[in-house]
């Protein structure tokens, strides 16, 4: 058996051709310091080495499956294949009405169902022309926040464990766990939530609820320092992450990477500042930026991030107004024609929902900006001449849902 | 009874030295039992300990507090389908975990439990035991390549990679330890590992604050370069689960798979054993010359007796502990036998302790003897053992090429200059 027939078993049944980069070469961001496509100098006399990550690897996150192209540990390329998880959530869209499909959306990103169904309901609520009154609005806003905390917990455990600390992981589910019970004494469901309607919310706080949302901040003021105190100057987490999987902010914003990987390459771009929307305008936080565009940086502003979260629960709860939480909603629910597109920040980044309308009860047409999706681009450049220790932390730092990449 | 069992019973030298094959082949059956036991018994440990360090419970099913969950997993893996990919070189996959797994265990032979308690003492023990163990990774690489599969094959070369960037550290740590035992009247050291021990004993000191912090940061290279060697967290890429799958075991399965586990933690404890043994004063009790009086010689005899008896009384909470629920009726029982037993060794221990000093002379007093040095030694080992726990629960795995870096360019250099440093010292005080 030649050297040969070794590296080109690893494709199964994929040609060499579909590595061809040529179509990222077109594309319009700088690509001069990226051509690692043949190494000046190999490690050793070798051949290049393809193998498959995925779609069944311990390390990522779900049935993503990347191709890579090695030259020793090297990384000289990367690609994507994606589709493992495909429902055609977009598709059945077209067949439900509005009020119908609103379950869906919890299935996309279902780390972050109460982000995608408030994107959704307020999506419809634009397209209605109505809007949901203030005491909604806070509701919505407390447990989106929440749901930010409890999707970068599971972010912080499964990063940390793919570079190699355990740990953290359970400490992080440990705390989750009270989030998820405040999420299931709201609407009865944990992860999929289906928690608002379109023009409000269905359910009305259970009492004790902001005590126990106050507690829940008391309580995991200081859990966010011990995650820290295991990681932040940890020697080898330093060493694991610092300039890891750079990528530059004229990159991120050409690749239309959204959420803390753009953040953390020093573009301050947060929806909820940007375009308020629910009630964030009435809340007083902060919008963490790095500086590197590294994983460590990822990291960091995803910490802070879940700090201000905190800040931003406790001022919810704080002002929580009195009032209707329904806005006025037909029964049937049958907006006009017509088309609009409203987005949100999601824990990963911008969640947009395009939505044209026909006039009927059932939208013609869903498109969804999912943030993993468009974030999940990025791969590619952030691995580059890296090796593959780096491409699992990278994958990690990206904070991918593959229910939301493949919908 | 007969000559050749009798006749070794009063020796003081080890039965390789002796010339006698049959307590030799005795200790050898001692050990194996003994190792593949502390293999199973750190199995438990560590996912009790991993568990405790998770908030999580670990093993609780299977037996009381999972005590019998070695043995489960054990038989399980017995009973699982071995499987040889057919792409794979069929020999070469087979003899691969047999490789390692000889390697971890011939290490044994020289490792000194006792000033008697080896199988044999070679007057190049440490270099034998280097040697031997670094064999380890050839089993580790010729199962990566065997396999004809690609995590493994990258497990494989990092592993030695890895392998060749710490054994020089590890190498030169080890050479300044054995400078230290030079450092008697004669002026000769020795390479036998009864040999370091012994003159850990002359000059009264462990070689870990001889010259303090030479010996400390030799000690502590050593340290940092075993858990290299192992291939353990944080150094363990060459079966980085989140990276390489399982790395260059991805292929085994069964009774192969369980083979290698089986040599990594016998691996472990061998390279702790050298680590007690250069280091921390191998069997030797703490403070043997300061505190050698007959009646410290009792207080210390009463040790092994005593830890059993504290084994013995947190089983025994575990038993009260226990809800009464018929259910755990089986388990209670269970762990209140296991908590009789240990308190019965236990007893036993503390009757041999107080027999001995009763009777100087007997064959009491020197099994009471035996016993506290295997009780030391096993004691600094576990504490080794417990560390490696401990690293695994705590720290983020390092990349390859930054483990490569920290070997060549911090550790080497490091023991060099620690080497010098010794020989230097070493000379101006005498």
């Amino acid at each position: 058996m030649t050297e040969n027939d070794v590296s080109s078993r690893g494709l199964s049944g994929l040609d060499q051709s579909r590595l061809d980069r040529s179509r990222l070469d077109q594309s319009r961001f700088d690509q001069s310091n990226l051509d690692l496509e043949t190494p000046e100098k190999p490690y050793l006399d070798s051949n290049e080495l393809i193998i498959n990550m995925g779609p069944q690897h311990p390390a990522t996150h779900g049935v993503l499956r990347v191709i890579l192209k090695l030259d020793g540990e090297k990384v000289l390329g990367t690609e994507c294949v994606i589709g493992y998880l495909h429902r055609g959530v977009e598709k059945i869209a077209e067949n439900r009405t509005y009020a119908m499909f609103n379950p869906y959306v919890d299935r996309m990103d279902y780390v972050a169902a109460v982000s995608n169904g408030l994107g959704y309901c307020e999506a419809v609520e634009k397209l209605l022309n109505v809007e949901a009154p203030a005491r909604a609005k806070y509701i919505r806003v407390i447990l989106t926040e929440l749901n930010r905390i409890a999707s970068h917990q599971l972010w912080l455990g499964t990063h940390a464990l793919d570079i190699g600390a355990m740990t953290p992981l359970f400490y992080t589910f440990r705390d989750r766990e009270e989030i998820l019970k405040i999420f299931e004494r709201y609407c009865g469901a944990r992860l999929t939530t289906h928690a608002f309607r379109i023009g409000g919310c269905q359910y009305e706080t259970y009492a004790g609820f902001e005590k126990e949302v106050k507690n829940f901040l008391t309580f995991f003021a200081p859990k966010i320092d011990e995650y820290e105190a295991l990681l932040t100057t940890n020697r080898i987490w330093l060493e694991r992450t610092k300039n890891v999987g750079v990528i530059s902010a004229a990159d991120a914003i050409a690749l239309g990477v959204t959420g803390p990987v753009l953040r953390a390459s020093g573009v301050k771009w947060d929806l909820r500042k940007a375009q308020p929307y629910a009630a964030y305008a009435d809340f007083d936080f902060e919008i963490p930026i790095g500086e590197n565009g590294d994983t460590y940086d990822r990291y960091l502003v995803r910490m802070v991030e879940m700090r201000q979260s905190m800040r931003i629960i406790e001022q919810a709860v704080n002002g929580i107004p009195e009032g209707p939480i329904m806005g006025k909603v037909p029964k049937v629910i049958k907006p006009p024609v017509g088309e609009i597109y409203h987005s949100i920040e999601a824990p990963k980044g911008e969640l947009g929902y395009f939505i044209v309308s026909d006039g009927s009860t059932q939208p013609y047409r869903i498109r969804v900006r999912p943030p993993s999706f468009v974030n999940l681009q990025a791969l590619d450049i952030m691995v580059r001449g890296l090796l593959v220790a780096d491409v699992v932390a990278v994958i990690g730092t990206l904070d991918i849902v593959l229910g939301e990449v493949d919908r | 009874m007969p000559n050749f069992i009798m006749s070794y019973l009063g020796s003081t030298v080890t039965p390789g030295e002796a010339g006698n094959q049959f307590w030799a082949l005795m200790y050898v059956l001692i050990i194996f039992a003994g190792v593949s036991v502390a293999v199973m018994a750190m199995n438990w440990l560590e996912r009790k300990a991993l568990a405790h360090f998770q908030i999580r419970l670990g093993p609780m099913r299977v037996g009381p507090h999972g005590l019998l969950q070695p043995i489960a997993d054990a038989l399980k893996l017995m009973l699982k389908e071995d499987i040889i990919p057919a792409e794979a070189d069929q020999f070469v996959f087979w003899v691969a975990p047999l490789i390692g797994l000889l390697a971890s265990f011939t290490v044994y032979t020289v490792i000194p439990f006792g000033p008697s308690q080896a199988v044999s003492d070679m007057n190049i023990g440490i270099l034998f035991m280097l040697g031997v163990s670094s064999l380890g990774v050839l089993g580790i690489v010729v199962a990566g390549w065997a396999s004809n599969s690609h995590y493994p094959l990258i497990g494989a070369l990092r592993s030695s990679a890895q392998m060749v960037s710490y054994e020089v550290a590890m190498g030169l740590a080890v050479v300044s330890a054995i400078l230290m035992t030079s450092l008697n009247d004669k002026g000769t050291g020795t390479l036998s590992m009864i040999g370091i021990v012994q003159s850990q004993q002359q000059q009264g000191i462990w070689f870990i604050f001889k010259f303090f912090p030479l010996g400390f940061i030799a000690f502590g290279i050593f340290a940092i370069a075993m858990i290299a060697e192992t291939n353990r967290a944080p150094f363990d890429m060459a079966e980085a689960e989140s990276e390489l799958t399982a790395g260059y075991h991805t292929e085994y399965s069964g009774l192969r798979w369980s083979l290698f586990m089986l040599a990594e933690y016998a691996a472990m404890i061998a390279v702790s054993s050298i680590a007690v043994t250069l280091w921390l004063g191998g069997w030797m009790r703490p403070f043997p010359n300061l505190l050698h009086a007959p009646a410290w010689d009792f207080i210390f005899s009463l040790f092994p007796g005593l830890t059993f008896l504290g084994l013995a009384a947190i089983a025994l909470i575990g038993t009260a502990r226990m809800p009464s629920h018929s259910f755990f009726k089986v388990q209670r029982i269970g762990l209140g036998g296991f908590a009789v037993l240990l308190g019965f060794i236990a007893l036993v221990l503390l009757a041999i302790a107080a027999a001995g000093r009763s009777v100087e002379t007997s064959l009491a007093a020197r099994f009471n003897e035996g016993i506290g040095y295997v009780y030391w030694f096993v004691l600094k080992v576990a504490v080794f053992m417990y560390l490696f726990i401990w690293y695994r629960a705590t720290w983020p795995r390092y990349r390859f090429d930054q483990l490569m870096r920290i070997g060549w360019k911090v550790m080497l250099p490091i023991s060099l200059g620690v080497l010098v440093v010794t020989a230097i010292v070493g000379v101006l005080v005498k």
